[in-house]
């Protein structure tokens, strides 16, 4: 109970993993719900690397959260451009109304 | 470690609580309060593993980059998020159902997996002993080596970001005078002087 190993690390980051998938169901309008569910589940990833490179004593896992880290980021910025600029075009961000390709 | 043990409960409980809290707030801005806290509170859990370099970019790059960038867009926006919070309930028994099913097959992994004793002499680079070498010079020590290439495609991936958000919202307004260097350097003599015949004493 008091001592914490690496299963208790990967529950924290199973249990952040779901809370983003979640996100993704139950709002299902809201775009900016949905990118943030995204930065959760990214986030848990990188506690679940972490957690690994401490419990191996692999330095290589914590490069590696880095990039994960880079990634997120750079799709953060992306995706809320593209929010901002279908704003602007169609005056809503609800997913229904994304349909003009018919995918 | 009782003291570790308790602060790593403390900030996993908080961490997971604040992660529900974003899914499940009403304003789009408490949601993105409560994203920052669970990114501070991870960054907490990233300390007492060891990495402390991670924790310190997480808050630099999640809470004051990201975060803020998300606070800007739903403060920007004007929307209605009333409106798109309709349907919650609806999906939320399946979502629900869902959910704990997927978080009680993950755990349940996590519960039976075992380590491979080969695995452990896979290690490409063990982590120095901290009182001879800081985390952030050991990663240091890989990332600018070994790693230089992922390092250099991190930094194309985020300029290629960076450059597709610039060029998915300027908007050039249509009456506003700009210098257009193009147009200044095509202008000949035969489209900027007009000579105009005049006659005398009586002007333009």
């Amino acid at each position: 109970m008091f001592v914490i190993g690496l299963q208790h690390y990967l529950v924290v980051g199973a249990i952040l993993f779901t809370l983003g998938a979640l996100g993704i169901f139950l709002n299902r309008k809201n775009v900016i719900i949905i990118l943030m569910s995204i930065e959760l589940i990214l986030l848990s990833v990188n506690v679940n690397l972490v957690a690994f490179s401490a419990y191996l004593n692999d330095i290589v896992g914590q490069v590696f959260a880095l990039l994960v880290l880079t990634v997120a980021a750079a799709e953060a910025a992306i995706g809320l451009a593209i929010l901002v600029a279908y704003f602007r075009n169609r005056g809503s961000i609800a997913v229904e109304d994304i349909n003009l390709m018919k995918g | 470690m009782t003291i570790a043990a308790l602060f790593f409960y403390l900030y996993a409980a908080v961490a997971c609580a604040s992660a529900f809290m974003v899914i499940a707030a009403r304003n789009p801005v408490h949601s993105v309060l409560f994203l920052i806290l669970t990114f501070v509170s991870a960054a907490a859990l990233f300390v007492l593993l060891g990495a402390e370099f991670l924790a310190m970019i997480l808050v630099v790059v999640y809470v004051g980059a990201v975060a803020v960038l998300f606070l800007f867009v739903v403060m920007m926006l004007d929307v209605d998020f009333a409106e798109l919070r309709q349907g919650f309930l609806q999906y939320l028994p399946v979502g629900a159902l869902v959910g704990v099913i997927f978080l009680v097959e993950l755990v349940l992994v996590l519960g039976t997996w075992a380590v491979a004793p080969e695995a452990m002499r896979a290690i490409q680079a063990p982590i120095p002993p901290l009182d001879q070498v800081s985390n952030t010079q050991a990663i240091g020590r890989v990332l600018y080596t070994t790693y230089v290439h992922y390092f250099q495609l991190a930094g194309v991936v985020l300029l290629v970001a960076m450059i597709g958000a610039i060029v998915l919202t300027l908007r050039h307004k249509e009456n506003v005078k700009r210098q257009d260097v193009g147009r200044q350097i095509a202008r000949t003599r035969a489209m900027s002087v007009e000579l105009k015949k005049v006659e005398p004493g009586q002007g333009i």
